[in-house]
């Protein structure tokens, strides 16, 4: 399949592929790992939103690292491997949610290459990364034209694969910072799909807990494949929020996040059965959370 | 028509080459550099037959443009044989009979390669999980398997001796 016409153009710097994508913006899109705008190219995505450039980041210097810093938590570069994430001994130890959703996208192959900041760029709303970044809080760190800028998650998708990047300035993610556990904290993902790999989610369920003993003191849940974008579920959270853990006000909860979320049928599910599996998903990862505090 | 020079290792040999920057990886293989042991499936990234390793570690090839090799190590089938002789997971996958119409063979072996080079003594969930974005349609996957597990043993015996 011959691609359209268009121009690659390989960044060496930072401050140079935010003035390029910042003075091209309107027919540029950013690539990092590629995967998914290769083939939105191919499907002539792009082309239909005049976009003839691809401005490949990859090899700009100092943004392919994943640390864990005492106190804050994981800093991971955005040209960081999908694959490196989900292997990393310092992600399994430290945030192992983590690294069971960045296993969870597409497959091996496509994981060498992809990024997590390309996951959640591309704004998909099943990305399989989006849900746990959301329910950890996480900081999205980026550089435009106009400077360094901090994006918190919940303001990170703003509508059907669109986001809070700012095109025009040339802004590109640096970074994602996922604040770490503290004890009595856990989190988790749970991704329903019909097979193991290169399937989208049906529906992906993330959660956070801070537990006091059996009362659940702070949660925050998210659900990807729910709704246009990967979302929050504040109404079933408020639910959990200062009780005792139970069978009963999971079931609550589940039932609430299963009323917050507005599916879609397509050939993966229906919007009830997305309904019904927000439900038993909501457990199950508020369950995993609690039993994985630290 | 944007086209460029770049310079890559391809299977080993140094390339100079001009490539056009529409052009993904695996047709600007079968195409300019007439290797067409890599091959074209559903090109989406779904099938893996296309499956090559850039810097020692397999991707889609069909997700790739030529241009981005650029600086980097890129080995195709074709640059799998050792001196000659056939790759132990190119034997194994021979005498396990692990391939039938031996579309997808190209790109099981690169995942396999890919997963030994990383991991010496893979679980057999390890290397399912390796080849999981490999489709293949005749075998039921239980003989590549079972191939990738011997020639990890056969690799094994070369290193301790």
């Amino acid at each position: 399949m011959a691609l359209p016409e268009m121009t690659y153009v390989r960044a060496k710097s930072l401050d140079e592929a935010c003035k390029y994508a910042s003075e091209n913006s309107a027919r540029t899109a950013v690539i990092a790992g590629g995967t998914d705008v290769i083939l939105q190219t191919k499907e002539l995505v792009l082309q239909n939103m005049g976009i003839d450039t691809l401005l490949d980041i990859k090899e700009i210097p100092g943004l392919n690292r994943l640390d864990f810093v005492e106190g804050e938590g994981l800093k991971i570069g955005s040209l960081t491997k999908l694959y490196d994430i989900q292997s990393s001994e310092i992600v399994k130890e430290h945030i192992p949610a983590v690294a069971y959703a960045a296993h969870y996208v597409a497959s091996p192959q496509v994981r060498r290459k992809g990024t997590m900041a390309g996951n959640i760029c591309n704004a998909s709303p099943s990305a399989d990364t989006a849900s746990i970044l959301l329910a950890m809080n996480a900081v999205i760190k980026t550089h435009s034209v106009k400077g360094d800028r901090e994006i918190p998650m919940s303001e990170f998708f703003q509508g059907f694969k669109k986001t809070a990047i700012d095109k025009e300035a040339g802004e590109i993610v640096t970074e994602i910072d996922i604040p770490e556990l503290k004890k009595g904290e856990g989190s988790a993902y749970f991704k329903h799909a019909i097979r193991k790999a290169m399937d989208l989610a049906i529906i992906g369920v993330a959660a956070w807990v801070r537990m006091d003993g059996n009362k659940i003191e702070d949660v925050r849940l998210a659900v990807g494949g729910a709704a246009i974008t990967p979302i929050r579920l504040p109404e079933a959270e408020a639910i959990l929020k200062g009780n005792e853990l139970s069978d009963e006000l999971l079931e609550k909860a589940g039932v609430k996040a299963s009323q917050e979320i507005s599916p879609i049928s397509d050939v993966r599910a229906s919007a009830e059965y997305r309904t019904d599996m927000v439900r038993v998903y909501t457990k199950r990862a508020v369950n995993k959370a609690v039993e994985t505090m630290r | 028509m944007a086209k460029r020079i770049i310079k890559f290792k391809l299977n080993g040999e140094d390339i100079e080459t001009i490539c056009q920057d529409n052009i993904t990886m695996v047709d600007f293989l079968r195409k300019d550099m007439h290797l067409t042991g890599t091959k074209r499936g559903c090109e989406e990234g779904e099938c893996g037959a296309c499956t090559i390793l850039l810097d020692g570690r397999a991707v889609d090839s069909c997700l790739m443009l030529a241009a981005e090799a650029d600086g980097h190590e890129i080995t195709t089938i074709e640059g799998v044989r050792r001196g000659g002789q056939l790759h132990p997971i190119q034997q194994e996958f021979i005498d396990k009979w692990a391939l039938q119409c031996g579309f997808c063979t190209p790109g099981m072996i690169m995942s396999a390669l890919s997963l030994l080079n990383e991991n010496p003594h893979p679980t057999e969930h390890e290397i399912r999980d390796a080849i999981s974005g490999n489709l293949c349609r005749c075998t039921g996957y239980a003989k590549i398997v079972e191939a990738i597990d011997a020639a990890a043993e056969k690799l094994a015996k070369e290193v301790a001796e």
